[in-house]
């Protein structure tokens, strides 16, 4: 069973550079939604801003393209009022990691339902080629000349010592590993954290396609995603000795946030609450 | 009939819980109550107080000339004693001392003991201060069997017999008779609004003193079916209530002046995705993190703008808890009705200080949410951003009709919601998104005026400036001068037709508000043209009462 692709297809012009690793990730996401049986009305993806936040106007389900770091708190609030909803987040490095570093750290905590791939590309690309916070250290860009100072943020290793139940990379050049991984986020109960590696053509010369495709490896069957301290040697492999990709962690054990409320769970969903102001006359008692 | 009290004494000493209980039983005998609280930033030690008001007359303001003094650290003694009446009573426990025949010592603590529960000795204390009042015990035992469980209530109705009957009568109460009354609080009054209004998901960070709004609406989570969320910044808090407005829940979240800063740039997008949003501010003085727990108004200047380039927005301030509860069921709707930010403006004074008012009619309010449903679009051509005539475009919500999805994007749209650098288009989408500061007009309130009906001097204030400005008005009126109050409730667009009318036969108009600029002053001059020739303004942090305001008037304008 499967939808038709075509039905994600967005008419609206695309200002990505030619060859960028964003279109991996678009027809990953649509592969996955198709192959998942879905229909665009029931998807929501929540952006911030940067190329990657881009991503919900070249695919046609419903779109969020907020501000920048705030990608994730509207994809709270969007689930927690249609919990009927599938509900992804896409955006960048800068926005997730950066700017938007507190809200990625205490979705974690909620283990929110939701599935939030990160196009990591190592590098400020809308803004012409600063460092992110997944810039290796010393790389030279357009605007740390003498080398970025400080030491690059690790993302998994950081998701998986904060308690997240669902950590995985996948790179955009491999379309079907990448869209098993969205398809397999989707269905885990929780915060699924997807950390995709991407080139970028424009501004990052040093981890480009090659770069990536000579280090990555993918996770065998004889890795355990349950054993979290195996995961989380994993997730500090980087650089010359490989770079694992596939699902690192996975805890399907842990209550995902909907679940943590009690008639939420169990009632239908808010958009749905029927409610009248006579409802709320009863709590006057209190100040009699 | 009217008496002033105060309750002195440190944090952690169950000041609240004495207040609230005594409050709760002058209500109940039938008197309209006022009080409001004077407390510092900290958990434990410090000088807070509270002052009560009751009378067999609606009361709307504080007073400081005081009746009753119920000490409870030395302090007390050395911040208030002066403003005790001559004919006034001075309580308080063995260790706090005060020589002066108006000190009534009780062994409180003692008797507490005695009792077997230490922590019931301000209870002892109740006792005293209603037989000092001449009043009759009824109403205490239901009020204690409603706050406690049976054994604590017990030791508490000891504790208050032991404290009547320690006393002798000072002064005489006649009976209350107010009926069909609440006692509430500024804040309370927004949370019960905001829950009565279909409120469905409130995000919020904690901050003084916004944070009664949450605890309240929490408390019925369950109960109405609601969700509260507990943000990890005022940042998220507002974008979460953005993202749940947007999949088509009512919401809304409130902070105080930091959090609200830190809000401004979701304000903007609330703005240009046109999704419908309520914001309470809750005014504390600032800058920075300024004085945390006392009052100011001075955000207007600031929550006019707040937020880069431009988006239509409406502004109201609250005036009582009565006002408070109808003004928020009444932004939500227009909210909704308009697709717009609306912001409601509180300050500490109003959201802690409790008044009597008139049960809320729930009867007579509805919540208008104004969604279109499949049957009311053109399925193939709908598009989110339709430029119309009114500038308003049908809202769905999105994933309940096959076929159809909804984007909406911070940046300048095309009507689909597709990001654009377009001229007209932006020229088109600015102007549909403005168009509502016109709408607006048709939905505006006059400004509450009270006083002479040919004024020769006209006070103008706005929000929790109302209680004040009441009081002082009769108090100028009755020493004979020709005096009118307006009190501005709605704020942006600026209601002018009142204002105007006045200020062509006023031979002085007179701003009173309690901020450093004179920020509603420079509103009405910016919007009318209109000129204040005088201004009554304060910024310590307390807010300007009736006695207050008259005293001014008569030196500084009469």
């Amino acid at each position: 069973m499967a939808t038709d692709i075509k039905l994600f297809n967005s008419n609206d012009e695309n200002a990505w550079c030619p060859g960028c690793g964003n279109f991996g990730i678009l027809n990953s996401l649509k592969k996955a939604f198709s192959e998942l049986d879905l229909l665009p009305h029931q998807i929501l993806i929540s952006s911030g801003i940067g190329q990657a936040a881009k991503t919900p106007h070249y695919i046609n389900v419903n779109g969020f393209n907020g501000l920048h770091g705030r990608s994730l708190p509207p994809a709270l609030g969007a689930k927690i009022a249609n919990k009927d909803l599938k509900i992804l987040v896409t955006s960048g490095d800068g926005d997730t990691y950066g700017e938007g570093g507190n809200h990625f750290i205490h979705n974690i905590r909620r283990n929110l339902d939701i599935t939030h791939l990160v196009h990591d590309n190592q590098i400020y690309g809308l803004t012409k080629g600063q460092g992110s916070p997944t810039t290796a250290k010393g790389q030279v860009t357009t605007m740390q000349l003498d080398g970025v100072r400080v030491d690059p943020f690790n993302p998994l290793a950081t998701a998986i010592t904060m308690g997240a139940t669902f950590v995985a990379r996948s790179f955009s050049g491999d379309v079907n590993h990448l869209a098993h991984l969205i398809q397999e986020g989707m269905k885990h109960e929780g915060y699924a954290l997807i950390d995709i590696l991407q080139p970028c053509v424009t501004f990052n010369k040093v981890n480009t396609f090659k770069w990536y495709k000579d280090r990555i490896y993918k996770l065998d069957e004889n890795y355990d995603p349950t054993n979290k301290m195996e995961a989380y040697k994993k997730a500090n492999e980087w650089g010359d000795e490989g770079i694992p990709i596939g699902i690192l962690y996975r805890n399907e054990d842990a209550t995902s946030f909907v679940d943590r409320i009690p008639h939420l769970r169990d009632g239908k969903p808010l958009v749905d609450r029927e409610w009248k102001p006579l409802d709320a006359k009863k709590f006057m008692e209190d100040f009699r | 009939m009217r008496y002033n009290i105060l309750i002195g004494g440190s944090a952690g000493q169950g000041m609240d819980t004495f207040s609230v209980l005594l409050e709760k039983i002058l209500k109940r005998k039938g008197y309209y109550v006022f009080s409001n609280k004077d407390y510092m930033s900290r958990v434990r030690g410090g000088h807070n107080f509270i002052q009560i008001r009751f009378s067999t007359e609606p009361v709307y303001s504080y007073d400081d000339e005081l009746d009753i003094i119920i000490g409870f650290d030395q302090n007390t003694v050395n911040f208030h004693s002066d403003k005790l009446k001559e004919n006034g009573v001075f309580l308080c426990d063995e260790n706090v001392k005060w020589e002066d025949n108006r000190t009534i010592t009780i062994p409180m603590l003692k008797i507490a003991k005695e009792i077997g529960h230490a922590r019931v000795f301000g209870t002892v204390g109740m006792g005293a201060v209603l037989k000092i009042l001449g009043m009759s015990d009824s109403k205490v035992d239901e009020v204690f069997e409603t706050k406690w469980e049976k054994e604590t209530s017990e030791s508490n109705k000891e504790a208050f017999k032991r404290g009547y009957h320690y006393v002798e009568s000072r002064f005489e109460s006649k009976e209350g008779t107010a009926e069909n009354t609440i006692l509430i609080n500024g804040n309370q009054a927004i949370a019960l609004g905001a829950i009565a209004g279909g409120v469905s998901f409130y995000s919020a960070y904690p901050m003084t003193p916004s944070t009664s709004i949450m605890t309240y609406i929490s408390s019925k989570e369950t109960e109405a079916n609601l969700v509260v969320e507990q943000a990890e910044d005022e940042i998220a808090a507002i974008n979460m209530a953005i993202g749940a407005s947007f999949t088509g829940v009512r919401t809304m979240t409130g902070t105080s002046g930091g959090g609200f800063s830190l809000m401004t740039e979701a304000l903007g997008l609330a703005g240009i995705t046109e999704i419908p949003l309520v914001v309470a501010n809750v005014q504390r003085p600032g800058p920075a993190t300024g004085l945390p727990t006392r009052t100011e108004q001075s955000d207007l200047s600031f929550i006019l703008t707040a937020s880069h380039g431009e988006i239509p927005r409406m502004v109201l301030a609250v005036k009582d808890p009565e006002d408070a509860f109808y003004q928020t069921v009444r932004a939500l709707n227009i909210a909704d009705k308009y697709q717009m930010l609306v912001i409601i403006l509180n300050d500490q004074y109003l959201a802690d200080a409790t008044q009597t008012v008139d049960e809320f009619n729930f009867d007579n309010l509805s919540i208008d949410r104004h969604i279109a449903t499949a049957s009311d679009i053109d399925l193939e051509n709908y598009k989110r951003y339709e430029v119309t005539e009114s500038g308003i475009t049908p809202r769905v919500i999105l994933g309940k009709i096959e076929g159809l999805t909804v984007i909406a994007d911070s940046d300048e749209h095309t009507e689909e919601g597709h990001i654009t650098e377009s001229s007209e288009v932006r020229i088109e989408q600015m102007q549909k998104r403005m168009k509502r500061m016109d709408l607006l007009r048709e939905e505006l309130i006059e400004p509450d005026y009270f006083g002479d009906e040919d004024p020769e001097t006209l006070l103008i204030g706005w929000g929790s400036m109302y209680g004040g400005l009441r009081e002082a008005t009769e108090l100028l009126q009755k020493d004979g001068h020709k005096v009118g109050s307006l009190v501005f409730g709605d704020i942006y667009p600026l209601p002018t037709n009142l204002l105007e009318q006045y200020s062509k036969s006023v031979k002085t108009i007179v701003n009173v508000e309690q901020n450093y600029t004179g920020q509603l002053a420079k509103l009405i001059r910016q919007e009318t043209g209109i000129h204040c020739e005088k201004n009554i303004l304060k910024y310590d942090g307390r807010q300007l009462y009736a006695k207050e305001i008259y005293s001014r008037i008569k030196e500084e304008v009469l």
